[in-house]
């Protein structure tokens, strides 16, 4: 079953068609996931733009976890996890021979489900990426980089005069916010978001949505959600999954208003899910 | 007629048996813990009781004199016999002289021998000193030999107590503290005993013992627990770690035996190889609570690190070990608690031997606490019974102590997620 459509659909809306117009960051090809002999994922072919939020939707174990899991090869570790096909990253295949698993997830970074900051300080959690790969040359280096992810990941306000205290200590939405200035102080290009605000309530949600908006910017942001009114909100570009297919792709207007394929639509209007 | 009432009638009717039920079972939960409470207080007075005399040796007071003579022999039990021969003077039959020595233990010359080596100026003079009396006059003085049984069925004699009495009527007898039980290795005599072989024994024993189990443990969890594939091979591992930790403890002294002595020719009864054996033991207790630790360390902490481009190794020692730490600390002491109480290994390959000097280095023989225990308690001198329980209430001394390390490291450690 082929069912993946890529960006250039000529119905897509013509208010979005910058979007179209964005040089592809990531690229899946025939992308097949197994968890031992189950099968998560069947042939998913996707290319996901630039500087763009795209949001992958679909009813739980559908396989769009797995395969954002795939895009920094978090599944690597996952015993029997296989991944076939090929995701290319600026057009090198990150699956190939000889790609460093380090070096991949210092340019793809990862915001999980449930904030989850290192038992350590503030400025620890945030220094802690730079540190390992070695991007600060002096204290006052690392200095400027913490306080500048935390700026942009719009905590700085909030906890300037205890960056000692643990990062543990936050409020939920706080630590996301933490995890967010965690993962961009290694400056990578794409962002990965598994879920971000489902441990949150609405108002921490409403900031973190508000900072992804503002992240797109300067990075490529593919985000796993299963708020639909959140896919519609913060994404450019939308990709609907159900049963390990990838149904539907396309502008995220476009599958919410006119949604080609009928799953599509009977997910979007709340029948199935 | 149950049909009639209502469901929360039938809740309500349901809700007093509910509540007897549980409190039967809190009072099957008290009833317990007071029980082994008891039961351990009863075990810990007894040895209390019984051992707290071996803290307190009887000594008597002569008046000695560092005669040149035999200063000059060596014969420092021989100035003792002089002493109490003025003490007493009249007891002249040899027999009886005989056993009025015996009243002091033939340990008392080595006192004097100690005061003269510090001070040489002592020659010819005489000094009033407390020396130790004999195990059995300690026990006379303890209460523990019956003055009212028949002569014949005590082992002081009717003369030897007259002697005491004139010793207690004069106040020239009395309890000191027994310094000797701390600073002194192991004697034949009661009196002279000490705990402080055996104590350095097991110190260098389990310093042996930590210093190969704890590294080699906790590497052997993280890797199990975190990079080892899970096959086959892995769970066979598992299994027989698991096995390993249920094995007597015998059976790993018989193994020290015929490896670490019959084949690698290591020396007898030395802490290093008692230490190489209750490492064999301690190693599966630290390996399985390590492993546990480990599994309790979050995966999301791992996702994060690993998501942050953390290496597999920089993930575990950045982040999962400190977490893990308290809990392997915590599987350690427990390990080492039970090394240090074990004395069936240690039978096996020699630290059962009579040592009387206090052992320094790894190699020079020497037994363990436990195994102290154990020779003390067969020893057949009614002294060694209390120096027994001394030795118990010294051996628990430790346990506690490492008990409390052990929860004292795990609250400085443990950090909060």
């Amino acid at each position: 079953m082929e069912l993946a459509i890529h960006t250039e659909v000529p119905e897509s809306a013509p208010g979005l068609s910058v979007a179209a117009s964005n040089p592809h960051k990531v690229t899946a090809k025939s992308v097949d996931v197994y968890y031992g002999d189950k099968q998560a994922l069947k042939s998913i072919n996707l290319d996901i733009p630039s500087n763009m939020v795209t949001a992958l939707i679909g009813p739980s174990g559908c396989g769009k976890s797995t395969f954002l899991r795939c895009l920094n090869r978090m599944n690597d570790v996952v015993d029997g996890c296989r991944v076939e096909g090929e995701i290319k990253l600026d057009g090198e295949n990150i699956y190939a021979k000889g790609v460093d698993v380090v070096h991949l997830r210092a340019r793809v970074g990862m915001v999980f489900q449930k904030p989850n900051p290192f038992p350590k300080s503030i400025y620890d959690n945030v220094a802690y990426g730079p540190k390992i790969h070695g991007l600060a040359r002096s204290r006052a280096d690392m200095d400027e980089i913490v306080l500048n992810s935390l700026e942009k990941a719009g905590l700085l306000a909030e906890v300037r005069d205890r960056l000692d205290a643990p990062g543990t200590g936050l409020s939920g939405g706080q630590q996301q916010r933490l995890c967010i200035a965690r993962a961009i102080a290694v400056e990578p290009e794409v962002i990965l978001m598994d879920e971000p605000c489902s441990a949150l309530d609405p108002i921490a949600t409403a900031k973190i949505e508000e900072l992804i908006d503002e992240l797109k910017e300067n990075y490529t942001i593919i985000m796993v959600t299963h708020s639909m009114q959140q896919a519609a909100r913060v994404s450019q570009k939308t990709a609907f999954f159900h049963l390990g297919d990838l149904v539907e792709y396309g502008d995220t207007q476009g599958i919410f208003t006119n949604p080609k394929d009928e799953r599509t639509q009977a997910y979007v209007t709340g029948r199935i899910g | 007629m149950t049909d009639q009432l209502s469901n929360s009638e039938r809740i309500q009717a349901g809700l007093a048996r509910r509540y007897r039920a549980e409190k039967r079972f809190r009072l099957y939960g008290i009833i317990a813990v007071v029980l082994a409470v008891g039961f351990l207080a009863v075990m810990l007075s007894a040895i209390g009781a019984r051992g707290f005399g071996a803290f307190y040796q009887t000594h008597a007071s002569l008046e000695v004199t560092f005669d040149e003579e035999l200063v000059k022999d060596k014969d420092w039990q021989g100035i003792v016999k002089v002493a109490m021969r003025k003490s007493f003077p009249d007891v002249k039959a040899r027999r009886d002289k005989r056993k009025l020595y015996k009243l002091m233990s033939s340990g008392a010359g080595f006192d004097l021998q100690g005061m003269y080596k510090a001070d040489p100026e002592l020659l010819g003079q005489t000094r009033t000193v407390w020396l130790p009396t004999s195990d059995d006059i300690d026990m006379l003085m303890k209460g523990q030999i019956d003055r009212v049984l028949a002569e014949d069925d005590r082992r002081v004699s009717d003369k030897e107590i007259t002697w005491v009495d004139q010793w207690i009527a004069s106040d020239r007898i009395e309890l000191q503290f027994n310094t000797r039980f701390f600073t002194g290795g192991d004697s034949r005599e009661p009196e002279l005993a000490g705990i402080l072989g055996a104590v350095m024994g097991s110190l260098l024993s389990l310093t042996v013992c930590l210093a190969l189990s704890f590294p080699l443990g906790v590497m052997t969890a993280v890797y199990l627990e975190e990079f080892a594939p899970k096959n086959k091979w892995t769970d066979i591992i598992e299994v027989n770690i698991n096995n390993l930790a249920a094995v007597p403890s015998i059976v790993f002294g018989l193994l020290g035996l015929a490896m670490f002595l019959n084949f690698f020719g290591m020396p007898r009864s030395a802490p290093l190889v008692g230490g190489m054996v209750l490492a064999l033991m301690t190693l599966p207790t630290i390996i399985i609570a390590g492993r546990a630790a480990l599994r309790a360390v979050p995966p999301s902490i791992r996702e994060a690190a690993l998501g942050m481009g953390a290496s597999p190794i920089q993930t575990v020692t950045h982040h999962v070990l400190p977490l893990a730490m308290p809990g392997m600390l915590t599987g350690t002491i427990i390990g080492m608690a039970q090394a240090l109480g074990e004395s069936a290994p240690l039978l096996m390959i020699g630290m059962v031997a009579f040592i009387v000097d206090v052992p320094a280095a790894f190699t020079d023989p020497a037994t363990a606490l436990p195994v102290q225990i154990y020779l003390w308690a067969d020893s057949p001198e009614r002294a060694f019974s209390e120096r027994t329980s001394g030795a118990i209430i010294v051996l628990l001394g430790f346990l506690i102590t490492m008990n409390i390390i052990a929860v004292f490291m795990r609250k400085s450690f443990e950090r909060r997620w």
